[in-house]
């Protein structure tokens, strides 16, 4: 809770930093309000809705309201899915208004003791330092494998845990050892002619969690002629902290990337992760005010490219043989991807590519699954709402392989099918994994 | 501010989940979509059914709170802003549609039903609801009953008026009444559904709605027309309904217009040329064919530098949905973005065209005109700043001489917004002090306390605002 001279101070920073032409900017048609999940989900709420969040920053700048409790509890519910943004008429960039929200209201308020010992643990010392990702990782791997996993799910101890978190720990991939984690290729070669030489963002959970993803996707960049340039001295994208009102942690992340990056001579820089992508093709904007770096931050921005996008560019999908055996795919839009990257149709060509597959478009496929970075654990209640939405849709396609695009959403969609008992007949993946698998060689 | 006492009956009738009265509550509805209007409410109620409204209004009718039924708030004349405070009252639990009847060829819905939502549920069955206003996907039919919406298909199909054949409302005293029926005549005393439809919010609150539908037209074909001259493009209009030819959709673009529009969707529409016309036609494919040639060659005859046919199904919808995003593409120009309603009988487009050209100028102002010119339905559009006071007043002053010039021609001040506060001071224009006179005193005679929807449709004073802030 906030007290009353934390709140004062909010007001003021509010003032002094909102962009107050943007929030001008939002005329209030409302052609928003239907594709807001929070909206639709809260029962047409129009505090959790755009429309009503952009009402309520300008109603604090403007003195008409104090940011109260209420005030934050409409901006923690936002999903910063951003599926607002391609549909507003008058361009508002409402992804820059809630990142500026968050961060004066979370640089202004006193955080309880153990909330502020989670936070600094997690924005300062984990994310920015890999070698310490990946000794987290490393004691998960110990876990699953040493037996202590078992032996956790054979106590029943996991029922102590919150429902979401318990099965969440059921759907976490196989995590890779110290030693795979720690030999990372920094340069390898396209196979066949090269086409284009790019860069790989690797990202923090990617090279550790979901190692084998980042694997398979390097295969596929070479596979499609590229020559990939992964600079070691990169880190974390940065998107957790900037969506967590840590905009300072975000800027030192975001320039350690654009410095890693910058000297390669690559034509783009391929993500594999949405929720990262998105994050760092919006470096420009996150550096803007920043003189010495905003130049760089654009050049590094302009760069960016999703690998699905990348791989039909460059033709892949009509160059190499995609097979696999008999099943229907569908594919769950990753919403930073999607609203942010503007990358949707280049999955579905990709997927549509591989013969053997019936490919079927799920209702809604555009709306967000709830897993929105840390969302589904601070927000726990409403994303298992809007998951549970998902998987009715899910499951009328029929599919038994839910293809996703970004890690967070591919372990939502897992904890999704978990919770149904579908696990025997259903499975989610990353677009990366199936492709490889559909390559024949 | 409500007292305690009421606050704590209003509760018991709604359940205290139902009831908001925070700050933050109320202030997500103290706005709908009309620029530099806000006024906070004292609290915003959700009944769950008619019973519960019933109550509510006979409440409110005894203390004489004012109450403002509210859909999605995507009003264009402040009609939805409580500028009174009082009650702001929701629909969200009644947005069910009741029935589809094959038979009769009518839907029965609750106000908080969104308009494609319903226009999706009867296509799923092979019949059509027409009335489309631009904000479909997301307005409310119970919004589009009492602002009478218009929307693209008004010229061969009419507004939503056409549509309603039978409601059930609560009076202002609490009264539950229904109007007409399932019936396609009806003569048994006075026409109420006639009189709440458009009535703004003013004389009762709709808990019910019949509405009328029709079978889907087999086939339609979309056309897009070009012009170097603007009153070319106006004239074309006339001349396509003077050859006896009822277009379904028949929309006017100028310049800027198409520009910003083209920014946004990025369809490639051709931003090199004065105006362009948009022509949809739907019926059996013979007809649809034989008008769409005729079409085609009377806008030659007028001068189109170019006639184009859209060639697959998703052409056509985006040069639609193109269409329908004009307004709020403005939007992009200018931080405020001030949006007219004039109409004028259709054979006058080409000189109303002009006559808001030369105003622009006069006042040395951009106004951008697109609209729905088959129904000589005109939005000249000011994209503007408020913060600017000198360039307000010049648009307040322009509006002024653009209503005016539409009742010179035979027009009206609004064709499809409504009054709401933004035009209530230019009643008179349209109506004279007669007319007004005899509209009050069905309001009066309704809502002898003033309770519903106060302060709007009926000016406080003659004072001139169009853009006045607050």
């Amino acid at each position: 809770m906030t007290t009353v001279e934390e709140q004062q101070r909010i007001q003021t920073k509010f003032q002094e930093k909102m962009n107050q032409d943007e929030l001008l900017n939002c005329m209030r048609c409302g052609f928003c309000l239907p594709t807001c999940p929070t909206y639709i989900e809260s029962g047409y709420q129009e505090s959790h809705s755009p429309r009503g969040r952009i009402a309520l920053m300008k109603a604090v700048v403007d003195g008409l309201i104090e940011p109260d409790e209420d005030f934050e509890r409409s901006l923690d519910l936002c999903l910063g899915c951003r599926a607002c943004e391609p549909v507003c008429p008058s361009g508002v960039n409402y992804g820059h208004l809630l990142e500026e929200a968050r961060d004066i209201v979370n640089q202004n308020k006193q955080f309880s003791m153990p909330v502020r010992v989670v936070r600094k643990a997690v924005f300062k010392e984990l994310f920015p330092h890999q070698n310490r990702m990946r000794g987290l990782t490393g004691l998960l791997g110990f876990y699953q494998r040493s037996g202590l996993q078992k032996l956790a799910r054979g106590t029943g101890i996991m029922k102590l845990f919150p429902d979401s978190l318990a099965t969440m720990e059921k759907v976490l991939p196989n995590m890779p050892t110290m030693k795979e984690m720690k030999n990372r290729p920094e340069h390898l070669e396209a196979i066949g002619v090269k086409k284009q030489k790019v860069g790989f963002f690797s990202g923090c959970l990617m090279d550790t969690m979901f190692l084998e993803t980042n694997n398979a996707t390097m295969k596929l960049l070479q596979l499609a002629g590229c020559e990939i340039v992964i600079p070691k001295e990169q880190a974390c994208c940065g998107a957790l902290h900037g969506h967590s009102g840590e905009k300072d942690g975000a800027k030192e992340l975001a320039r350690r990337n654009i410095k890693a990056f910058e000297d390669t001579g690559v034509d783009f820089i391929i993500t594999n992760a949405g929720g990262c992508g998105a994050f760092l093709i919006d470096y420009d904007h996150l550096l803007k005010d920043d003189p010495e770096w905003k130049d760089r931050a654009q050049a590094f921005a302009d760069k960016i490219k999703d690998i699905s996008q990348i791989l039909v560019e460059v033709g892949f999908h009509e160059k190499v043989k995609l097979e696999l055996p008999n099943q229907i795919l569908t594919y769950q839009d990753s919403c930073h991807l999607r609203n942010v990257m503007k990358t949707a149709s280049a999955p579905r060509t990709l997927l549509q590519a591989i013969k053997g597959t019936q490919y079927q478009e799920m209702q809604n496929a555009d709306r967000c699954c709830g897993s929105a970075g840390i969302y589904n654990i601070v927000e726990s209640e409403m994303s298992m709402q809007l998951l549970d939405s998902k998987m009715v849709n899910a499951k009328a396609t029929q599919a038994t392989t839910i293809v996703t695009a970004n890690p967070g959403c591919l372990l939502q969609m897992k904890l999704g099918i978990e919770r149904e008992g579908l696990s025997s007949k259903m499975k989610g993946v990353h677009i990366v994994d199936i492709l490889l698998e559909a390559v024949k060689e | 501010m409500l007292s305690s006492t009421v606050k704590a009956q209003i509760i018991s009738i709604v359940s205290a989940s139902n009831f908001d009265d925070t700050k933050t509550g109320r202030l997500v509805y103290s706005y709908d979509a009309t620029p530099n209007f806000q006024s906070m409410p004292d609290a915003v109620v959700s009944p769950r059914n008619k019973q519960e409204i019933s109550e509510i209004v006979k409440l409110c009718n005894e203390h004489k709170i004012p109450i403002v039924p509210r859909g999605s708030g995507t009003n264009l004349s402040a009609g939805t802003c409580p500028t009174e405070g009082g009650i702001v009252l929701l629909f969200k639990h009644l947005n069910k549609i009741l029935e589809i009847d094959e038979e009769n060829l009518t839907a029965t819905v609750q106000p908080g039903v969104v308009t494609l939502d319903l226009i999706n549920a009867v296509e799923a069955k092979g019949l059509f609801f027409p009335p489309d206003p631009g904000s479909m996907k997301i307005s409310t039919i119970g919004g589009n009953i009492n602002e009478n919406s218009g929307g693209l298909r008004g010229l061969k199909y009419g507004v939503t008026r056409d549509y309603v054949i039978g409601l059930e409302a609560v009076l202002p005293n609490g009264a539950i009444i229904r109007t007409g029926g399932k019936l396609a005549k009806d003569v048994a005393g006075y026409d109420f559904t006639r009189l709440f439809v458009g009535s703004e919010g003013t004389l009762c609150i709709v808990t019910e709605a019949i509405l009328k539908l029709i079978p889907i037209p087999e086939t339609k074909q979309t056309m897009l027309a070009l012009y170097q001259d603007l009153e070319a493009a106006a004239k074309s209009v006339s001349k396509i309904i003077a050859s006896k030819i009822i277009p379904a959709t028949l929309e006017f673009l100028d310049q800027p217009t198409l520009r910003v529009v083209e920014d946004f969707a990025k369809i490639g529409l051709p931003t090199d040329v004065k105006a362009v016309l948009l022509i949809e036609q739907d019926g059996p494919l013979e007809v649809v064919q034989r008008d769409m040639a005729r079409i085609a060659e009377v806008c030659k005859d007028q001068k189109a530098v170019s006639v184009q046919i859209a060639q697959s199904d998703a052409e056509a919808e985006a040069l639609m949905t193109a269409r329908r995003s004009a307004l709020s593409a403005l939007a992009r120009l200018k931080p405020t973005t001030i949006l007219e309603d004039a109409t004028v009988p259709r054979s006058e487009i080409a000189r109303m065209v002009a006559a808001i050209n030369e105003i622009a100028a006069k006042y040395d102002l951009n106004i951008c005109t697109f609209g729905h010119a088959g129904d000589g339905n005109l939005h000249p559009t000011c994209p503007t700043d408020s913060r600017n006071l000198d360039e307000m007043a010049r648009v307040e002053k322009a509006f002024e001489e653009i209503f005016e010039k539409a009742i010179e021609f035979g027009g009206t001040i609004t064709g499809e917004h409504g009054v709401g506060v933004m035009k209530a001071p230019y009643l008179e224009l349209k109506l004279g002090k007669e007319g007004v006179a005899a509209m009050k005193a069905v309001k009066d005679a309704l809502d002898p306390n003033n309770i519903m929807n106060p302060g709007k449709i009926f000016a406080k004073d003659s004072r001139k605002r169009v853009v006045v802030s607050k």
